[in-house]
């Protein structure tokens, strides 16, 4: 039976209309694995020399332990905002003579098998070989990597558990992370010593070894509970299907005054609020103006406009940049319903302008706070509106019509990856790293403020040049039209 | 009205659509019919420029569809569900189309009044999301928005399935209505032939990209049509 669900799954990434197109993102992804491969890999042999070495009078057996405590909430974290539960799309399996704990079982056993879980192996396999080298017991050796396997188990099926509670929360991510530096500043702060307890119980597994059944005991619980919780939900009404609330209707008059663009935008301002994955982006823009908190009050960061540029161009443009970049995927659920409607792509596309245009100016507004850090980083933050204004918001639109990915709007939005494509990675680079370039070359050899005239004079370009660029992107929408409704039309999941 | 003239669609080296000819008058309603695969919802789809023709072009009122989008003006259509817009309420989206063909909302307002009935208190006024009403529901508003604005071409596809009783015979009358005064073009496909035929002034049947037959309605179509279909 296993094994036809693996063919299932493996036809579904296979045959997935995008595949060959988005060989690119598969690439990034392999490197991506290789890179944590070495790290884990350089970890694992380089650990027993380390732990010699800075903690000479300390057994690196039991030193190693101390640090279990950190391991294990960074994999809850990493895991929370990378891994998702396998669940496939079980619908057409429910009416299948199938029983629903073979589903769930597989659904489970799948992601025990998840590259999470085998990363670990790469430091702890080293790491115990060392220890073996170095004529440690072999028993505890074995007791040591098997219970460093289950606390990784374990922490792969809470991280379901944990994801599941959230999701059906706005800031999904927000409990976690006060949880995880909940915990951290307890730790830090020796209220409660958790790496403390976790390192004495890692100890006490390793001295006597039946007492690895506990970390055991605790996996089956929780797979016990995930299965329990999933079997529950899987039914078309449950996690299948989605609550309607009775909705609040505004007519949004105001933007009647943007004549020819005004339905567009109401559209566009209804789909930012009405659908999860827009809202959540539009939430996360709260969080990005406290961006330059990171840098500024840092005297590392003083004095190099570059880093100003940098910073201005992302708060200024957070939103176009991640509004932008899915021009117009956004509307791909009913885009063959918009070519066939009465609609000139201009004022579609104006409308989607108009917008950005809009949210780098409140933007700019709402981080003239930092005006408190110096005025160069005001002016800087303005000369980077002007640049978004001009030039990013031209270069999103013409890189929208290369977008053939299909978004769907429910789904939820933190690291949520669909309807990227390899495209929308390379755009999201000149975007940030182009103005800073533009800036610096004048700042080097003339001085600050030639700089931020270079950014605001090609900004300005841009915007008086808005009809004619607008004529080029419209004509390049026109062209890729079919194309477009095409790729939109299928669904790639 | 609308004219098709050579056209084709081939995937691969497989032709999915072929018609050398089909000419549809004003004021005519027809009718395509045939089984799965005969190519209706690509036909439609051409019509609508949706998808590039292989071969040929479609002219409505003179106007080739895939050279200008005047023809958008006096079009409505409802394809499938992927015509609306989920994350509107009915009335939103009926007050954007009405929008985008020049109807502001009092006109939309009173363009719904007449469908009271089909509506049975379950779209209009519900505060639901599109995406969140029945199957059946969400057909209903696709087709009343299809015909906001007085259209002069309305195209349908399948617009009988998954509709209530009610809401298919008074949909029948109204389309009627519009054969009668000859006001509108009509297309529709329907896998019931008794619809089509009670409706439609003419009827094309398809098969595998191709017109078999060109009837106009008589009593006697729904029998010769019964008994094509047949096998």
């Amino acid at each position: 039976m296993i094994t036809r669900f693996m063919n299932l799954e493996w036809k579904q990434f296979f045959r997935s209309s995008y595949w060959q197109k988005s060989i690119a993102i598969n690439v990034l992804m392999v490197f991506l694995a290789l890179y944590f491969i070495t790290i884990f890999l350089a970890l694992g042999v380089g650990l027993f020399p380390l732990l010699e070495k800075f903690y000479p009078e300390a057994d690196p057996f039991t030193q190693v332990n101390n640090f279990v405590f950190y391991w294990l909430l960074g994999d809850l974290m990493m895991r929370f905002f990378l891994q998702k539960l396998p669940v496939m799309d079980v619908k057409p399996l429910l009416v299948l003579p199938l029983k629903k704990s073979k589903i769930v079982r597989y659904v489970l056993n799948k992601s025990a098998l998840s590259f999470f879980n085998v990363l670990p192996l790469f430091a702890i396999v080293p790491f115990s070989l060392f220890l073996l080298a170095k004529d440690y017991d072999s028993l505890q050796v074995a007791v040591w990597a098997v219970s460093m396997l289950v606390f990784a188990l374990i922490i792969n099926f809470l991280n379901f558990i944990i994801e599941s509670k959230s999701s059906e929360t706005e800031f999904a991510f927000l409990p976690i992370l006060l949880f995880v530096s909940g915990l951290l500043a307890l730790n830090h702060f020796n209220v409660i010593s958790f790496s403390g307890i976790i390192a004495a119980s890692v100890n006490a597994i390793v001295a006597s070894p039946w007492m690895v059944s506990i970390p055991i005991l605790v996996l089956v619980a929780i797979y016990w509970i995930n299965f329990k919780m999933l079997i529950g939900k899987l039914f078309i009404d449950g996690s299948l299907k989605k609550a309607t609330k009775e909705v609040a209707v505004s007519d949004l008059a105001w933007t009647r005054k943007l004549g020819a663009i005004a339905p567009f935008l109401q559209l566009d301002l209804k789909l930012l609020w009405r659908n999860k994955r827009p809202r959540s982006t539009l939430l996360m823009l709260v969080l990005c103006l406290f961006y330059g908190l990171i840098f500024y009050p840092n005297p590392t960061y003083q004095g190099i406009p570059g880093f100003y540029v940098f910073v201005g161009v992302f708060i200024t443009g957070i939103f176009m940049i991640n509004f932008g970049q899915f021009i117009p995927a956004w509307d791909s659920g009913y885009y063959s319903m918009l070519m066939s409607q009465n609609i000139k792509y201009k004022q579609y596309l104006d409308s989607k302008y108009k917008l950005m245009m809009a949210s780098a100016v409140l933007l700019f507004v709402l981080s003239v706070p930092y005006v408190y850090f110096g005025w160069e980083i005001l002016l800087v933050h303005f000369a980077a509106m002007v640049y978004n204004i001009g030039v990013n918001t031209h270069v999103l639109l013409y890189g929208g019509s290369f977008n053939r990915k299909k978004i769907d709007l429910d789904k939820s939005a933190a690291f949520n990856y669909q309807g990227t494509g390899a495209v929308q990675w390379l755009i999201g680079l000149p975007l940030l790293l182009l103005p800073i370039i533009l800036f610096y070359i004048p700042y080097k050899f003339i001085n600050f403020e030639a700089g931020v005239a270079t950014l605001v004079v090609l900004g300005l370009f841009g915007m008086v040049f808005h009809q004619k660029l607008m004529k080029i992107i419209v004509q390049r929408y026109k062209n890729k039209k079919h194309e477009m409704i095409a790729a939109f039309s299928q669904s790639n999941s | 009205m609308i004219k098709a003239i050579n056209i084709s669609k081939k995937y691969g080296g497989n032709t999915v659509l072929s018609i050398e000819n089909l000419e549809i008058p004003k004021g005519q309603c027809l009718g395509l019919v045939g089984n799965n695969g005969a190519g209706k919802t690509t036909f439609f789809n051409l019509l609508l420029d949706l998808i590039r023709p292989s071969s040929g072009h479609i002219m409505l009122n003179n106007i080739q569809v895939a050279e200008s989008e005047d023809w958008k003006m006096f079009t409505g259509s409802f394809i499938d569900e992927s015509f609306l817009i989920g994350y509107l309420t009915p009335e939103e989206y009926f007050y954007f189309v009405g929008e985008l063909r020049g109807q502001n909302k009092a006109d939309v307002d009173a363009f719904l009044t007449q469908f009271h009935e089909i509506f049975n208190d379950e779209i209009l006024g519900a505060k639901k999301y599109l995406r969140d009403l029945s199957k059946g529901n969400q057909k209903k508003a696709g087709i009343i928005a299809a015909l906001i604005g007085s259209p002069e071409v309305i195209v349908l596809d399948e617009p009988f399935a998954n509709l209530d009783p009610t809401t298919q015979i008074r949909l029948k009358q109204l389309l009627k209505s519009f054969v009668e005064n000859q006001e509108v073009t009509l297309l529709i496909s329907s896998h019931d032939l008794g619809h089509v035929t009670e409706v439609c002034d003419r009827i094309v049947v398809l098969e595998k990209g191709e017109i078999v037959k060109d009837l106009s309605s008589s009593t006697e179509t729904l029998q010769e049509l019964e008994t094509y279909f047949t096998v």
